[in-house]
């Protein structure tokens, strides 16, 4: 019993460790990074190399590479999960999943190479937020696939065998049966895909670029706040305050996507129950 | 078992959306395939001259010809991958497993959920977030006043902060998969919380765990901004705890700015090292997995 108790005591110390780590880390950040923001911080693009100015032209950036991610990841991963939703255990759709979960295994900075290589070089777009944002989407598409199409199985069989009997065409059942119960875990999926876009750092630098300037088209290239971020810190000497400002917003952008994740989750579970 | 969807269509409608799933699925399957043929398309010239072996028996690396001929030794690096690999699994392992069984098992109620969001939030921080802590807090921290305290020291332990959510939440999962009535009736045979962990929880769910710690490990491998914001990035055999070195990762992203022709496709040979090694990893994973299967019985694993 004492060897019992002592177990459970360990076990308590090593959560409140967790904890603690926790706690210290986001107060380091809050209290390092809260000194430079303001409503010019947020606004302005960087100036002397990221030392003064702000981070508007990034915040710019980054949405429109996650905007170009989720954009062409977002109707590839969807049927891409109906058909494995829909067509589970047949021999393609075995072999698609291990593909995915291959692709699920590769390094972000290979993709960062392979993005390099593709769509800098190869199809010529150069360091550009295209570039940046369609690497990203291949990055993402095996998140996004995997719990699209776990929310779809979730749909309840009856309801497949109810438009089944009643003859609906498939392009019916899809539309009207399984994707409005499924839609709110599919979002969920979404939000995961753009979270980790927006996390992303080595697949960027070389696809997206360094520009600090505010993007004119998709073609420019432009930093994201996460290479902002690693540029700040290893690059330019006594910038540590901007980019511990800069990490702030960026986890304060990924707190909220969280929690709206966590609320939708909530409400789906909410419903599905009444 | 098939569903009716894309799979008996009706009418021309159907047949189209047919169509469109399945080009889908295969656009993204191929999605791996493209990967791989542009890393080793871009690869070739290096893979020529020197040839792959040339990476794993020149001593060092310079890849740049500066008149006394170009290096390309990967193995330093391939040895500081695995040390900040190893060294971070290290820490994160206990801690993570400790924390997970705490949470599913021990912790009472509000406080295993509070506990739960704390590690999501974890979890939900970006590498190079956990990087810029590691280089401003942690490095001078470790370095004291004789050393930059850039190392395998350093990257382990910011390493370990990223794996740790992973383990802990992959342990918690497989825990609260195993059957409810095992447990019950561990606790009518009178074992306490801590017993039923060690003796039928943790045992029933080791495949969960190993899965989460095999994840954690491929994580590690493929890290780049965190342990390349704090490892010091020197091309060096590791040897010290507070010696820099420079990994896989963090060589690519150091250098793929500025390089050019053979350097370049050295890096992509890199690239390719660092896929084999992450291949390798889920090939084990499958024979562990697969092996594991067979080997557990429920009195044989839960008698010690």
């Amino acid at each position: 019993m004492r060897r019992e108790s002592g177990l459970k005591a360990l076990l308590w110390a090593i959560s409140m460790g967790v904890c603690a780590l926790l706690v210290w880390i986001v107060a380091d950040l809050v209290s390092r990074g809260t000194g430079p923001i303001s409503l010019e911080f947020l606004m302005a693009a960087p100036r002397d190399a990221g030392r003064a100015g702000g981070i508007g032209s990034l915040l710019v950036s980054t949405f429109w590479i996650v905007a170009v991610a989720t954009g062409v990841a977002l109707p590839i991963g969807f049927f891409s999960a109906v058909l494995l939703a829909e067509d589970t255990h047949s021999r393609m759709s075995r072999a698609v999943r291990s593909c995915l979960d291959m692709l699920n295994a590769v390094p972000s900075i290979v993709f960062g190479l392979f993005g390099n290589a593709l769509f800098c070089v190869a199809l010529g777009m150069g360091y550009s937020i295209l570039s940046g944002g369609l690497t990203l989407s291949c990055m993402i598409l095996p998140i996004l696939i995997r719990t699209m199409e776990q929310s779809l199985r979730a749909v309840p069989k009856e309801q497949r065998f109810a438009a089944s009997a009643l003859g609906l065409s498939d392009v019916t059942t899809l539309f009207r049966v399984l994707l409005p119960p499924a839609s709110p875990g599919m979002a969920v999926g979404l939000i995961l895909g753009v979270g980790r876009a927006l996390s992303e750092t080595a697949a960027l630098i070389f696809t997206a670029g360094y520009v600090t300037r505010f993007p004119d088209n998709l073609l420019d290239s432009g930093r994201s706040l996460s290479v902002h971020i690693f540029d700040l810190a290893m690059n330019v000497p006594g910038a540590d305050e901007r980019a511990y400002a800069s990490a702030l917003v960026l986890v304060v952008i990924l707190f909220v996507i969280n929690s709206c994740v966590r609320l939708a989750a909530r409400h789906f579970q909410a419903r599905l129950a009444t | 078992m098939r569903t009716s969807l894309a799979i008996a269509p009706r009418t021309r409608q159907d047949r189209a959306l047919g169509v469109v799933l399945r080009s889908s699925a295969l656009l993204a399957a191929s999605l791996i395939f493209l990967v791989l043929l542009f890393v080793v398309f871009e690869a070739r010239g290096a893979l020529a001259t020197p040839g792959f072996g040339a990476f794993f028996t020149d001593p060092s690396w310079h890849p740049v010809d500066d008149g006394t001929g170009s290096e390309y030794g990967v193995l330093p690096m391939l040895a500081a991958t695995l040390a900040t690999t190893f060294g971070a699994l290290l820490i994160a392992t206990p801690l993570g497993i400790g924390a997970g069984v705490f949470n599913a098992l021990v912790a009472p109620a509000p406080f295993a959920l509070l506990h739960r969001s704390l590690v999501e939030i974890l979890a939900g921080i970006p590498s190079v977030v956990y990087g810029l802590w590691g280089l401003v807090v942690l490095v001078p921290w470790i370095g004291g006043v004789s050393h930059s305290g850039q190392g395998l020291l350093a990257a382990s332990i910011v390493l370990s902060l990223m794996l740790l959510p992973t383990i802990t939440l992959s342990t918690e999962a497989a825990l609260l998969a195993v059957p409810k009535e095992q447990l019950q009736a561990a606790a009518a045979l009178g074992l306490g919380p801590i017993a039923r962990a060690r003796l039928v929880a943790v045992p029933a769910a080791r495949r969960g765990i190993v899965a989460g710690l095999v994840l954690a490990t491929g994580r590690a491998v493929g890290e780049t901004m965190a342990v390349l914001m704090v490892a010091g990035n020197v091309v060096a055999w590791p040897r010290g705890l507070r010696d820099p070195l420079r990994t896989l990762t963090g060589n690519i992203a150091l250098e793929m700015g500025y390089a050019t022709e053979s350097h370049r496709s050295a890096l992509f040979v890199v690239g390719l090292v660092l896929m084999l090694c992450v291949a390798l990893l889920v090939i084990l994973a499958g024979l562990f997995g697969s092996g594991e299967n067979h080997s557990v019985s429920a009195s044989g694993s839960a008698g010690r």
